[in-house]
C-alpha cells in the first residue's frame, strides 16, 4: 500500500458533495478518474486527510446536446468523449484532442473535470477548451459560478475553482458551418504528454476566414491563446506567407521552460512547426466544410 | 483506517473482502484473492503491467482503490483461458513469439482484449498505438503487434 491513509467518502449527488467538501476543505481532495491524482497519492506528495469519491454521482456523468453549444458533466470520462457521435460532429476539437490524450486505458477512467481541474501544463483539454471558448460551470454551498476558459486557467496546476468548490460542468458552443478544426502534438512517445501542441479551428465563408482561433499547450505553465498568430491571417487572409508569418509569432508569444525532455529553444521551434501543419489541416477540413 | 467490506464478481465468480480505503485493486487482486497473475510495475500509471478489465473496460488497477471496485464485474488474466484451453489470443502469442520474460504479458493480453473486443474494425495503425500502453521491455513489440493483429483478423472473421 502506498498512499497515506485517509478518510474515504462516497457521495451520492452534488449536493451531498458540496457540504463534506466544505466540511473538510482544505485537506480534503475529490477523486474523479484517480489517474492524475493516485499517482500523486502514491509518491505520496499529496496526502489528503478525507478523499471524496465522485464516481458515484450520476448527475455528473452526462454529454448533453443544447441548442448552440453541448454541455458535458465534469465525471464524464474521456473515453466516453471520445466515443459520442455528438462530440465528433458538433465540436470535433475535443475529439481530436481526446484521442492525444494518454492510453486507452488511462481514457476509461480519467475525466474531463478531472483534466481541467488538474491542469497540467502540457495536458490537451485546457487548450482546446481555450480555443473553443468554453465555460466551466462550478459550484459551492454558497452557489454557482460561471467561468470562461481565458479566465479559468491560472498556472500550473492552477485554476480559478476555490477549495470549497466543484467543477460540475463544462459548456462548449457548436461550430458554425465551414469550420476546420486540428489538434496537433509531439510527444516522444505515443501516449506522452506533449512537448508541444497547438489547437486550431477557423470557420470561412468562401474564401474568407471569418475566425480564428489558436491555442498552445505544453509551451506555458498554462494554456496560451495564440493572439499575435491568429492576427495575422485575419489581417491577411490564409496564404502561405500569412501561415508562416502566424508560425513566427506564434513561437515568440508561447513562454516555454527547459526541462527533462526538451530545451525551451526546442518548444518555441515546435510551436512553430506546429502552427504551421494545424493551419493548414484546419484550413483543408473548413475548405471541404465549405 | 478501518477496513472496508466489498463484494465483487472476479472472472465470473462472486468474491466478497476486506480492504484498507488506501488498497488498491492491483494489491487486493494479489495479496486477498491470491490472484498474482496480475502485476505491479510502477505504481503510477505509466508501465500497464496491472491492466484488468472492470466492467468490460481496460483499467489500470493500480490507479483504482479497491473499495472502488465494489459490486463491479472485473477479469484478470486469469480469467482469460477456458479451462486448459488457451484464449485465442493466448495462443497467437505464443505461436507470434510475443513474449520472453513474461513479465508485461498480462497487461499486454487484458489490453489487447478490450482494443479488439470491443472495436473489431480496428487497423493495424490503431493496434500499434494502442499496444504502446503497455511497456515491454525484451520482445521489440514485432511478435506482440502480429499477435493482435492475426487476433483482430480472427475476431473479423477474415
Ligand atoms: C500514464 C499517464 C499518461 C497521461 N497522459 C496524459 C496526456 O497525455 N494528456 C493529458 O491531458 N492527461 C494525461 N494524463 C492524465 C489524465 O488525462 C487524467 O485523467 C487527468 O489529468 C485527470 O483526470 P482524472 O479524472 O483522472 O482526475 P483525478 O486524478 O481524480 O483528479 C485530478 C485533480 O483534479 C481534482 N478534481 C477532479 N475532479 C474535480 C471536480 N469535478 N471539481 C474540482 N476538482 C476536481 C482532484 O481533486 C485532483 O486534484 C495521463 C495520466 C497517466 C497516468
Ligand atoms: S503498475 Fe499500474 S501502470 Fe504500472
Ligand atoms: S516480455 Fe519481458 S517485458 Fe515484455
Amino acid at each position: 500500500m502506498k498512499p497515506a491513509p485517509f478518510n474515504y467518502i462516497v457521495p451520492t449527488s452534488i449536493d451531498e458533495a458540496l457540504a463534506l467538501l466544505e466540511e473538510h476543505a482544505p485537506d480534503a481532495r475529490l477523486l474523479a478518474g484517480g489517474q492524475s491524482l493516485v499517482p500523486m497519492m502514491n509518491f505520496r506528495l499529496s496526502r489528503p486527510s478525507h478523499l471524496i469519491d465522485l464516481n458515484c454521482i450520476p448527475d455528473l456523468a452526462f454529454i448533453q446536446d443544447n441548442k448552440d453549444h453541448i454541455s458535458i458533466g465534469a465525471m464524464t470520462r474521456e473515453r466516453t468523449i471520445e466515443e459520442s457521435s455528438l462530440v465528433r460532429s458538433s465540436i470535433p476539437l475535443l475529439y481530436e484532442a481526446t484521442r492525444h490524450i494518454a492510453h486507452l486505458p488511462i481514457r476509461s477512467r480519467g475525466t474531463i473535470g478531472g483534466s481541467i481541474s488538474n491542469a497540467d501544463p502540457a495536458a490537451e483539454y485546457p487548450a482546446a477548451l481555450l480555443t473553443l471558448d468554453g465555460e466551466m460551470v462550478v459550484r459551492s454551498k454558497q452557489g454557482k459560478r460561471q467561468i470562461k476558459a481565458s479566465d479559468f486557467f491560472k498556472g500550473i496546476m492552477e485554476t480559478a475553482i476555490e477549495p470549497n468548490e466543484l467543477l460540475v460542468e463544462i459548456i462548449v458552443p457548436k461550430v458554425p458551418p465551414g469550420t476546420g478544426f486540428a489538434f496537433v502534438e509531439i510527444s516522444r512517445r505515443h501516449g506522452d504528454y506533449a512537448l508541444a501542441g497547438i489547437a486550431a479551428q477557423m470557420t470561412l465563408s468562401g474564401k474568407t476566414v471569418t475566425n480564428v482561433r489558436l491555442a498552445a499547450c505544453g509551451v506555458g505553465p498554462c494554456p496560451i491563446r495564440l493572439n499575435d498568430a491568429e492576427k495575422q491571417i485575419i489581417d491577411d487572409g490564409l496564404t502561405e506567407k500569412s501561415i508562416q508569418s502566424a508560425a513566427k509569432a506564434a513561437a515568440l508569444e508561447v513562454d516555454p521552460e527547459t526541462d527533462l525532455h526538451a530545451t525551451a529553444d526546442y518548444r518555441r521551434r515546435l510551436t512553430a512547426v506546429l502552427t504551421q501543419q494545424a493551419l493548414l489541416k484546419a484550413k483543408e477540413r473548413a475548405q471541404e466544410n465549405n | 483506517m478501518d477496513e472496508q467490506s466489498i463484494s465483487l464478481t472476479v472472472n465470473g465468480t462472486e468474491q466478497n473482502g476486506e480492504a484498507e480505503p488506501r488498497m488498491s485493486l492491483a494489491d487486493f487482486l494479489r495479496e486477498r484473492l491470491g490472484l498474482t497473475g496480475t502485476h505491479i510495475g510502477c505504481e503510477h500509471g505509466v508501465c500497464g503491467v496491472c491492466t484488468v478489465i472492470c466492467d468490460g473496460m481496460a483499467v489500470r488497477s493500480c490507479l483504482m482503490f479497491a473499495v472502488q471496485a465494489d459490486k463491479k464485474e472485473i477479469r484478470t488474466i486469469e480469467g482469460l483461458a477456458d479451462g486448459d484451453t488457451m484464449h485465442p489470443l493466448q495462443t497467437l502469442f505464443s505461436e507470434q513469439r510475443a513474449l520472453q520474460c513474461g513479465f508485461c504479458t498480462p497487461g499486454m493480453l487484458m489490453t489487447a482484449v478490450d482494443l479488439v473486443d470491443n472495436n473489431p474494425s480496428i487497423t493495424p495503425p490503431e493496434i500499434k498505438a494502442g499496444m504502446s500502453a503497455v511497456l515491454c521491455r525484451c520482445t521489440g513489440y514485432e511478435g506482440i503487434l502480429k499477435a493482435v493483429e492475426a487476433y483482430a483478423k480472427q475476431i473479423k472473421g477474415v
